[in-house]
């Protein structure tokens, strides 16, 4: 163990540099962030990631936002384990009929301000699972959406441009 | 004891049902297969229906046969499996959720996959009036002091949903019940009906961190029901897809149980090599998790000399810093003291559940359908196949550190011999019924797929390894403390959305 932490200290950081603010998402976001919002969040977004139907590709890439390249936590933003600790809720999958109750409940929990993000293609419209019986439709059909982040999944990246857009806003910049 | 192929032969065969047989058998057939099942000469691969038949596919272990036997019950009932063989009981619930065929003398009648929730009931079986969608009667547990803790289905991390129910005398696990069903998004009723092309859309998205295995084993059963093989260069850069995709999920899931045991380094070193997996991927097929990537027919990227050298350099980077990382997890004795003898599941009942993958694996069960049953080109490469016996964390840690060096082994063979050459095939016009089976990281996928008239998909089956695997964690977690849940839950890595469909 000592070796690898001594590595550590001697190679350079892998983390990237922050990416640019996804102007898509900033523009939407121009729409939803008030200036009240803005003085309570500061810096600082707390988290709550919710899968309502997704196939796990959107959590597989939520949690590379985590490792060493892209070092989500740099910006000050970091997942909770509880909808109570979280300023934001990160929704991925289309809505299905048998989670839509757990994610209104989880909402609920949720104290305000708090802000969803809608996270991956299905997220939008259902996406390729529109029309199921089993589907209730994209996240906006169950909850008010703030953001959507594309992609099928979308990359890290893509990811982390749209929460940095997020966090600019809220810190009213 | 009969063998399979002898049962087979009793029946009525399927014509155009390639490349296992498939027949139609009366009700004694039907329950001597059971007996085989329930017996342990033979092994579940997969249970489903249609309206008025239901369908089961069997591996007689001995000659290592597969086949399918097909029970008509145009009234719907037929005689249960899961009442004599366990592993069935969920199959069937789903098939009565979705069909509405009913397993006569079943011992549980509970639904599994309806929550009461989709505005109809049996969906796949001509639609009826809703269920009610009332409380769900977990199984008792019977003594004092007993406490219970209901988690999820929403879960503290950022993790699939679905809902566990511990029952636990102080701390120690006297009986978790899983309920799931939660993520269940209708895939076989999207998948009737529609295109081919759409339909290996959906497959590749029935358990996204598998979806090349799901794109392997739906390309390859359309391609078997259309009686075509993809071209050479294809089948091998499907291996090489499959195998990046074995080592990204075993590298992220290696640190991520150690994670789970608050072992943070190696969940942060795991998690840049898996990353180079994906960015491998990415360079090479255009697409970080390869979704898409796989089509029936063949595949829809060809690797180029630079994606070929990233993935080079991908497998030199593991080389170069897994040792150091594998060493860094045997000689950390109180992270050993966490794995070893945690969530320890008995051989008998692996074998019995047909468990697959590092579970079955890591409780001595030999599967591996890239061995056991083969495909092309896994008869061409050279590698082991590691099983343990101890069945705890740390025998299916070691599995996966294990497969992780196979794999490398694979890619490396795999961009050495990669022959030339065209990289899809034109699908012909053409009906029948195709069955293929591919080795997902976590186990083995089952896929079977019905072309009809129109060239599109009439019916399709997908059955995730997670469906044997899951009801084998209940059995594991007992006896164990319930802080140590996190740890074998990780180990095991079920899906969610792949068993939910």
């Amino acid at each position: 163990m000592t070796n690898l932490l001594l590595e550590g200290l001697m190679r350079s950081a892998l983390t990237e540099s922050a990416p640019q603010a996804d102007d898509a998402a900033l523009a939407e976001l121009a729409r939803r962030l008030d200036a009240v919002s803005r003085r309570r969040l500061g810096r600082s977004l707390a988290i709550r990631e919710v899968d309502a139907g997704s196939c796990n590709g959107c959590e597989l890439e939520i949690h590379a936002l985590n490792n060493a390249f892209y070092s989500l936590e740099r910006f000050g933003i970091r997942f909770v384990a509880s909808p109570r600790h979280a300023d934001v809720l990160l929704v991925t999958g289309p809505v299905t009929r048998n989670m839509q109750e757990a994610v209104l409940r989880t909402y609920a929990a949720t104290p305000a301000p708090k802000w969803v993000v809608a996270v991956g293609d299905c997220a939008v419209d259902g996406g390729l699972f529109a029309g199921s019986y089993a589907v209730a439709g994209g996240i906006g059909q169950v909850l008010a959406v703030d953001l959507h982040i594309r992609g099928c999944p979308p990359s890290p990246a893509a990811l982390l441009a749209g929460l940095v857009a997020l966090l600019e806003k809220a810190a009213g910049r | 004891m009969t063998s399979l192929t002898d049962m087979i032969a009793k029946g009525r065969p399927v014509a155009d049902q390639r490349p296992w047989p498939r027949a139609i058998v009366d009700i004694d057939t039907w329950e001597a297969a059971i007996s085989e099942l329930a017996g342990g000469n033979w092994t579940l691969l997969a249970l489903w229906g249609e309206i008025g038949a239901v369908h089961m596919a069997l591996l007689d272990s001995a000659p290592g046969t597969t086949g399918v036997i097909s029970f008509a019950c145009p009234t719907g009932y037929y005689p249960s499996v899961g009442r004599h063989h366990a592993p069935a009981i969920r199959l069937e619930r789903a098939l009565r959720d979705l069909v509405g065929l009913e397993p006569e003398g079943a011992t549980d009648e509970r639904p599994w996959l309806d929550h009461g929730r989709w505005g109809m009931s049996r969906p796949l079986g001509g639609h009826a009036s809703p269920t009610e969608a009332g409380a769900y009667r977990f199984l008792p547990a019977e003594g004092e002091h007993l406490h219970q803790i209901p988690v999820g289905p929403v879960h503290a991390g950022i993790i699939e949903p679905g809902h566990f129910r511990f029952t636990a005398s102080g701390e120690t696990v006297v009986r978790l019940e899983e309920r799931l069903g939660y993520v269940h998004r209708g895939l076989e009723g999207l998948m009737a009906g529609a295109s081919l092309d759409r339909a290996a859309k959906l497959a590749g998205r029935a358990s996204g961190d598998s979806t090349v295995a799901y794109g392997i084993a739906f390309g390859r059963a359309a391609e078997a029901a259309l009686d075509i093989a993809p071209p050479p260069r294809a089948v091998w850069l499907r291996a090489l897809m499959a195998e990046l995709e074995r080592v990204a999920n075993h590298l992220g899931d290696i640190g991520a149980i150690c994670n789970d045991a608050a072992f943070s380094i190696m969940h942060a070193h795991c998690a840049i090599l898996r990353e180079g997996a994906l960015r491998a991927a990415d360079a090479a097929f255009g697409h970080r998790l390869m979704m898409d990537r796989v089509v029936p027919g063949g595949v829809a990227a060809d690797l180029g000399p630079a994606g070929a050298a990233r993935i080079q350099a991908f497998v030199a980077d593991v080389h170069a810093r897994f040792p150091a990382l594998v060493s860094l997890y045997d000689e950390t004795a109180s992270l050993q003291n966490r794995t070893a003898g945690t969530g320890v599941l008995p051989p008998a009942l692996a074998q019995q559940f047909g468990a697959g993958g590092y579970v079955g694996r890591a409780s001595g069960r030999t599967f591996d359908a890239r061995r056991t049953l083969g495909y092309p080109p896994y008869d061409r490469l050279a590698f082991d196949v590691p099983v343990l016996t101890a069945g705890d964390v740390d025998a299916r840690i070691w599995i996966r550190i294990r497969e992780v060096t196979q794999s490398l082994a694979i890619i490396e063979q795999v961009l050495r011999d990669l022959p030339d050459g065209p990289i899809r095939a034109a699908l012909p016009q053409g009906e029948g019924e195709g069955i293929a089976i591919a080795e997902a990281f976590r186990g083995d996928v089952f896929a079977w797929v019905r072309i009809g008239g129109d060239g599109g998909v009439a019916q399709c089956h997908l059955r995730d390894p997670s469906w044997f695997q899951w009801p084998l964690l209940e059995a594991a977690i007992e006896g164990n403390i319930v802080a140590d849940f996190p740890l074998c839950n990780k180990s095991f890595n079920c899906s969610y959305a792949g068993h939910d469909l």
